[in-house]
C-alpha cells in the first residue's frame, strides 16, 4: 500500500518535517534528532525506490490522481532513482555528523533554523529528481536554492553573507533562464510534462524558438551546476558556508543540477538538439577548460575549503565532458562520476569540518602537524584525496577508467591525455595539504589539538569506506550508471 | 507577422535587458535586487502574453463565449510570483545582515574590504 | 594447502602480520618476532606453490570482479614465482638486518616502519602473482603508496623533498602513462589477461603498438629508465633496510618484472620481434645502462653510487626484454634474481658501515676493511657478482643476456653489456681497493680503532644478514640452472 506512494513520500516527508524544526527553537538537539530520523527515512525510501525501479522498470505516479499531462506526474526511472540514492545517502550521513559541527559553527539560537533549512533543501533536491514536470522542477529548484542561500549565510564569517547574496543573484538569474527555456518549450508544444515534451519536441526542434530555448536552458542550468565559466559564485559559497553545508551542497546540489542537464538534453530533447546546435561541442570545450584551469587554480589556494571548491568545479568538468561525448560510455562515465564525486567530496569536506572544529580554521598553513594530532581525520582526508586523484581501489579510479575509455572509443587519445594531466594536477593540490599536515610540526605556541569526536568520525569514515568499497565492488554503481546511460541514449533496455 | 505584431516580445526583451543591466552595472545591492525583480517580471509578462489568444475571453464558462485564453500560464506565473517574492524577501534580509556586518551595501566597497581582509 | 589457497594466504599473511605489528607495537621484541615469523611464514607459503608451478600448473584465484569483464585475479606463472620467491625470501634476511640497523641507529617510529614494510611486501607479492594487468596495476600503486612513508621516514626537509620526487614520478608516470596504456590495451584487445603469446597480435597496428610500448615502458616508472630514474636516488634518504629490500629488490624489481611481464604476456615476444617495435626501447635501455654507470662513477656518496648502479642494472633487464629473443628474456628473468642478491648485500654493507662507523661517503672509507673485514669481504663478493665474474651468480645472467643479444643479431648490444661490466668494475672495485689497501685517515674514529688493532663491526643481526646474502650470491652461481629451468616455459610454445 505504502510502497505505491513512495515517489511522493520521498519529497513530502522532509518537506512536511521542515517546519516542524521551528518548534525546537530552544532544544536544538531535538531538532537534530528529528532531522536525523527524517533523513534516514528518506534514505530508506530511496533504497526502496531504486529496488523497485531495478526490478519493475520506471515508476509513474499521478499526483492527486490527476492523469498526466493535465496533472503533475512524478516519474522515477533508473537515472532518477540513482541520483535519489546519492542525495539521500549523503544527506543521511552528513546529518549524523552535523550535530557537533553545527554547534561549533552556528550560534545556538539559530541552530534550529539550520535543520529546518536543511530539510527544505533536501526536499527541494529530491523533488527536482522525482518530478516529471518541467515547471514543477523549477519550483523545487527554487525551494532548494532559497534554502541553500540561507544555509550558506549561516556561516560564521561575515563573508558568508556576501557569498550567499552573490549566489542568490546568480542563482535567481539561472532559475529565471530555466523558466524562459521551459516557457518557450511550452509555447511550441503546449505541455509541461517531460514525457509529453519528449514526444512532441522532435518535430519542432529545428525551429528558432527551440534553439533559443536550448540556449536559455543550458546557461540557466549551467549557472546552477557550477559550469565553468559561470561558476563564480561557487568558490566563495563553499568556502564560507558552515562545514556541514559545504559537504552537503558539494555532494548533492551540483549533482542534481547535472541531473537536470542530463534530463533536458537526453530525455526531453533525446539528443536531437546536438544537430541544430553544437551545445555538445561547447560543453566539451568548457569541460576540458574546467578540468585544466580549475585544477591549476586549486593548486594555488591557501584555504583548503576553497581549494576543494575549485577542485569541485574541475570535477564537474569531468562529468560535463562525459555527457558531451554523446556516447553510452561517455554518459556512463558522467553518471558514474556524479555518484563517485559525491562520495569523495563529501568525505573530504567532512574531514575539513573535523579540522575546523578543532583548530577553527581551514587554512592549509594552519593544518601543520595535524597528521599526528588528528590521525583519523587526516587519514580520511588522505584516502579521500587518493580517490580524487584516481588511485586504484577507490571510486575515483573507476570514474577515470570509464572516462578514458570513452575518449579512446572516439579515438581521441589526446583527450585521454588531457584527462590524465588534470588528475595529476589533483595530485599536486592534495599533496600540498598532506605535506603540511604530516611534515610540518605544529607550532609550539599553538593550543593542543585532539581528535574529532566519534560522532563525526563515524559518518566521515563511512563515506571514506564507501569510497573504497565502491572502488572495488562496482556492480551497483557501474551497473546502474551503464543502464541509466543506455536508457538515456535510447539503446538496450 | 511584422515587427509590431511581436510587440509583446519587444517589451519582454527590453524589460529583461534593463533588469539584467541593473543587476550587472549597479554596485548597490538593493538596486541589484530591484534589477533582478525587473528581470523576473519580464518573464512573467512573457508567460502571460503567451496565453493571449486574439478574440478570446478570460476562461470563464458561459454560453456566449467560445474561445478562451489559456489559463495555465497564469497559474504558473502565480507560482513564479510567489517564488519571486520569497527571493526578494530573502535577498533583502541578507542585505540587512550585510549592512550590519560591513556598514555598507555597496558591492564594490565590500569587495575592497574583503580584499584587504584576505 | 592447495596452491589456490596458498596464493590468497601469501597475500594475506603480510597484511595480518602488519596488523599484529601495530597491535604489538609497544613491545619491540614481540613486534620484531612478529615480523620475522610473518616473513618466514610468507616465504614458506610462497615456496609451497613452487612445485606446482614447476610441474607446469598455473594456479589461479579470482577475488572479485572490479569492472565488467575485468577481475582482480591472481595467477602464478614462472616469472612471478621467481619474483615472489626473491621478495619473500629476502624479506626474512632483511628483517633480521632491520632489527640490527633500526636499533643500532635509534630510529624513531619503528612500529610504523615495520607496518608499512609488511604492506609493501604484500603488494610486491601481489605484483608477482597478478593474473592480469589491472590487478598488477592495483598492486603496483599500493606498493608506491605504502613505500612513501618509508622513504620519508625521517620526516625532515630532505625526506620531504625526496618524497615529492618519489611520489611525483612514480604516481605521475603510472597514472599519466601506464593507466592510459592499460585502458587503451583494454579498448583494443578487449582483455587484460596475461596470456602466453600476448594479447595484442592481430589487434593493434604498428603505430598503436609503438605508442602502447612507449606508454608502458615510461609508465612503469619503477623500472627507472632514463629520464624517469630520478626517484630512485631520491629514495635513498630512507633508512638503509628500505633501500636494501625495497629499492634494490622489491620496488625496482617490481618495475623490471612488470616490463618483462608486459613484453612477454601483453605484447608477445614473437609479435614484437616481427614488428620491430622495440628498436627504440633497446636504444633507450642501452643509453640508460651506460649513462647510469658513468654517473655512478662520479658519485661519492655510497648509497647514491649504488642507486645509480641499480638504475644501470635494471636496464640490463629492460634491454634483455627489449631484445625479444627467448634467451635474452630468460637472461632478463635470471638477472632479476642475481642482481637482487648482489645489490641487497651491497646495501646491507653500506648500512653496516653507517651503523658502525657513521660514514656515508666513499672518500671516507680508506682502510675501513681493517676494522670491518667481514662487511667489506661481503661487499667484495657482491661487487664481483654485480660485475659478473665467475663463480658468482651475476656471471650467468650476463652471459645469458649477451648470448640473447647475439642470437637476435644485435651485436652492438653485446658490446654494450660488455662495456657496462667494465664500467661497473670501475665504480665498484675502487671502493674495495680503498677499503683494504689504503691506510686509514689519521684523524677518523675508525683509524683510532685500527691502530689499536680492534675490530669494529656492525651489530650481529646486520652481519648475519649480509653474510647470508653474500653466500647466496655465490650459491646462485651453482643454482642458475634451476632458475633457467623454472623460467624456460615463459617463452615456450603457447599452451594456454
Amino acid at each position: 500500500m505504502i510502497s505505491a506512494h513512495l515517489p511522493i513520500l520521498q519529497v513530502v516527508v522532509p518537506l512536511i518535517a521542515a517546519p516542524l524544526g521551528l518548534l525546537f527553537r530552544r532544544t536544538p538537539n531535538l531538532a537534530w534528532l528529528l532531522t536525523l530520523v527524517i533523513s534516514w527515512l528518506t534514505l530508506a525510501i530511496s533504497v526502496a525506490l531504486l529496488a523497485q525501479v531495478l526490478t519493475g522498470g520506471p515508476i509513474s505516479y499521478e499526483l492527486g490522481s490527476w492523469a498526466p499531462p493535465w496533472g503533475i506526474e512524478y516519474r522515477i526511472d533508473i537515472l532518477s532513482a540513482f541520483v535519489l540514492l546519492i542525495v539521500s545517502g549523503v544527506g543521511a550521513l552528513v546529518i549524523l555528523y552535523a550535530r557537533q559541527s553545527v554547534e561549533a559553527e552556528i550560534p545556538g539560537d539559530r541552530i534550529y533554523l539550520f535543520y529546518t533549512m536543511y530539510l527544505l533543501a533536501l526536499a527541494g533536491l529530491l523533488g527536482i529528481v522525482t518530478t516529471g514536470d518541467a515547471f514543477n522542477l523549477f519550483v523545487f529548484l527554487e525551494i532548494s536554492s532559497l534554502s541553500s542561500y540561507v544555509l550558506i549565510a549561516l556561516g560564521a564569517e561575515r563573508r558568508a553573507l556576501t557569498a550567499a547574496f552573490r549566489y542568490l543573484v546568480l542563482g535567481t538569474i539561472g532559475a529565471t533562464f530555466y523558466v524562459i527555456g521551459v516557457g518557450l518549450m511550452y509555447q511550441m508544444t503546449g505541455t509541461l510534462n517531460i514525457a509529453d515534451l519528449a514526444a512532441r519536441l522532435p518535430d519542432v526542434v529545428q525551429t528558432r524558438t527551440m534553439l533559443v530555448a536550448i540556449g536559455f536552458l543550458t546557461v540557466g542550468i549551467g549557472l546552477k551546476l557550477g559550469l565553468f565559466p559561470v561558476h563564480v559564485w561557487l568558490p566563495n559559497a563553499y568556502t564560507y558556508a558552515p562545514s556541514v553545508v559545504t559537504a552537503f551542497l558539494a555532494a548533492t546540489a551540483t549533482k542534481v543540477a547535472v541531473y537536470v542537464l542530463l534530463r533536458m538534453y537526453y530525455t526531453v530533447f533525446q539528443g536531437h538538439l546536438f544537430a541544430p546546435l553544437p551545445v555538445d561541442e561547447i560543453l566539451f570545450v568548457l569541460g576540458i577548460l574546467a578540468m585544466l584551469a580549475m585544477s591549476a587554480v586549486a593548486i594555488f589556494q591557501t584555504n583548503a575549503k576553497r581549494l576543494l571548491a575549485y577542485s569541485s568545479v574541475a570535477q564537474i568538468g569531468y562529468m560535463i565532458l562525459g555527457i558531451s561525448l554523446v556516447t553510452v560510455t561517455g554518459l556512463t562515465a558522467g553518471v558514474l562520476h556524479l555518484f563517485n564525486h559525491a562520495l569523495m567530496k563529501a568525505a573530504l569536506f567532512l574531514a575539513l569540518g573535523c579540522v575546523f572544529l578543532r583548530i577553527r580554521s581551514a587554512k592549509v598553513d594552519d593544518m601543520a602537524g595535524l597528521g599526528k594530532a588528528m590521525p583519523w581525520t587526516m587519514a580520511a582526508f588522505v584516502l579521500g584525496g587518493f580517490s580524487l586523484i584516481g588511485v586504484p581501489l577507490t571510486v575515483g579510479f573507476i570514474s577515470k577508467w570509464y572516462l578514458i575509455l570513452a575518449a579512446l572509443e572516439k579515438d581521441w587519445w589526446w583527450l585521454a591525455a588531457i584527462i590524465l594531466i588534470s588528475s595529476l594536477l589533483a595530485v599536486i593540490y592534495i599533496w600540498r595539504v598532506v605535506e603540511v599536515a604530516y611534515f610540518r610540526a605544529r607550532p609550539a605556541e599553538a593550543p593542543p589539538v585532539t581528535e574529532a569526536p566519534l560522532f563525526m568520525l563515524v559518518p566521515m569514515w563511512a563515506l571514506v569506506l564507501a569510497n573504497i568499497y565502491f572502488g572495488i565492488d562496482t556492480d551497483l554503481t557501474v551497473g546502474t550508471a551503464a543502464r541509466a546511460a543506455q536508457f538515456l541514449m535510447g539503446v538496450g533496455s | 507577422m511584422n515587427v509590431l505584431g511581436l510587440f509583446n516580445y519587444w517589451i519582454v526583451v527590453i524589460l529583461m535587458m534593463a533588469g539584467f543591466y541593473v543587476v550587472i552595472a549597479q554596485e548597490n545591492m538593493i538596486k541589484k535586487l530591484v534589477g533582478l525583480n525587473v528581470f523576473q517580471v519580464a518573464v512573467f509578462v512573457f508567460y502571460i502574453s503567451m496565453s493571449k489568444i486574439d478574440g478570446a475571453t478570460a476562461p470563464i464558462l458561459g454560453d456566449e463565449f467560445e474561445v478562451y485564453a489559456n489559463p495555465l500560464p497564469h497559474v504558473l506565473i502565480l507560482t513564479a510570483i510567489v517564488v519571486g517574492v520569497a527571493t526578494t524577501a530573502l535577498g533583502l534580509a541578507l542585505i540587512v545582515r550585510i549592512r550590519d556586518a560591513y556598514d555598507t551595501v555597496e558591492d564594490d566597497e565590500i569587495q575592497r574590504i574583503e580584499e584587504t581582509e584576505a | 594447502m592447495s596452491a589456490d589457497t596458498a596464493i590468497l594466504a601469501a597475500l594475506a599473511t603480510p597484511l595480518i602480520g602488519g596488523l599484529l605489528i601495530l597491535l604489538t607495537g609497544s613491545i619491540p621484541n614481540l613486534r620484531e618476532a612478529v615480523t620475522l615469523v610473518t616473513a618466514a611464514v610468507l616465504f614458506l607459503i610462497v615456496a609451497s606453490i613452487t612445485p606446482t608451478v614447476l610441474a607446469g600448473d598455473r594456479p589461479e584465484v579470482t577475488l572479485l570482479q572490479m569492472l565488467p569483464g575485468l577481475d582482480i585475479t591472481f595467477r602464478v606463472e614462472p616469472l612471478g614465482m621467481l619474483f615472489g620467491l626473491i621478495a619473500s625470501g629476502l624479506w626474512i634476511i632483511n628483517s633480521i638486518y632491520s632489527i640490527g640497523y633500526m636499533r643500532g641507529n635509534d630510529e624513531g617510529h619503528q612500529t610504523r616502519f615495520y607496518f608499512f614494510f609488511a604492506v609493501a611486501l604484500s603488494s610486491a607479492v601481489g605484483v608477482a602473482f597478478s593474473g592480469n594487468m589491472l590487478t598488477l596495476f592495483v598492486c603496483y600503486e599500493v606498493l608506491t603508496l605504502s613505500t612513501y612513508p618509508l622513504v620519508t621516514h625521517h620526516g625532515d626537509a630532505n625526506s620531504l623533498r625526496s618524497g615529492r620526487i618519489y611520489m611525483g614520478i612514480l604516481l605521475g608516470t603510472s597514472i599519466g602513462l601506464l593507466l592510459f596504456g592499460m585502458v587503451w590495451t583494454w579498448h583494443v584487445a578487449g582483455t587484460l589477461n596475461f596470456t602466453q603469446g600476448g594479447i595484442l597480435e592481430g589487434k593493434a597496428d604498428e603505430t598503436i603498438t609503438v605508442a602502447l610500448l612507449f606508454l608502458y615502458m615510461f609508465g612503469i616508472g619503477k623500472a627507472a629508465l632514463m629520464p624517469i630514474h630520478r626517484w630512485l636516488p631520491a629514495a635513498m634518504v630512507a633508512p638503509t633496510p628500505v633501500s636494501a629490500l625495497l629499492h634494490a629488490v622489491a620496488v625496482v624489481k617490481a618495475g623490471a618484472f612488470t616490463v618483462v611481464k608486459v613484453i612477454v604476456y601483453i605484447f608477445g615476444v614473437d609479435f614484437l620481434a616481427d614488428t620491430g617495435a622495440t628498436e627504440w626501447l633497446m636504444i633507450v635501455a642501452a643509453a640508460t645502462l651506460l649513462i647510469a654507470s658513468v654517473v655512478a662513477m662520479r658519485k661519492d656518496n655510497l648509497k647514491a653510487r649504488l642507486a645509480y648502479s641499480t638504475i644501470s642494472q635494471l636496464s640490463y633487464i629492460v634491454l634483455g626484454a627489449a631484445l625479444v629473443t627467448g634467451t635474452a628474456i630468460i637472461g632478463a628473468g635470471m638477472h632479476l634474481a642475481m642482481h637482487a642478491m648482489g645489490k641487497i648485500t651491497l646495501f646491507f654493507c653500506a648500512g653496516a658501515i653507517y651503523t658502525a662507523a657513521h660514514k656515508t661517503e666513499i672518500s671516507q672509507l680508506n682502510g675501513i676493511g681493517r676494522t670491518m673485514p667481514i662487511t667489506m669481504g661481503a661487499f667484495a663478493i657482491a661487487s664481483l657478482s654485480i660485475i659478473g665474474i665467475p663463480p658468482l651468480g651475476g656471471s650467468w645472467s650476463k652471459f645469458q643476456l649477451m648470448l640473447g643479444a647475439a642470437e637476435g643479431d644485435h651485436l652492438v648490444y653485446v658490446f654494450v653489456y660488455a662495456a657496462s661490466s667494465l664500467l661497473s668494475a670501475a665504480y665498484l672495485v675502487p671502493i674495495i681497493a680503498r677499503a683494504f689497501l689504503l691506510p686509514p685517515e689519521a684523524k677518523s674514529a675508525g683509524a683510532a680503532a685500527a691502530h689499536e688493532g680492534g675490530i669494529q663491526e656492525a651489530p650481529l643481526p646486520c652481519l648475519i644478514a649480509l653474510c647470508t646474502t653474500a653466500v647466496g650470491a655465490i650459491a646462485l652461481f651453482f643454482y642458475a640452472d634451476a632458475i633457467a629451468a623454472l623460467l624456460a616455459p615463459i617463452t615456450g610454445p603457447i599452451t594456454g
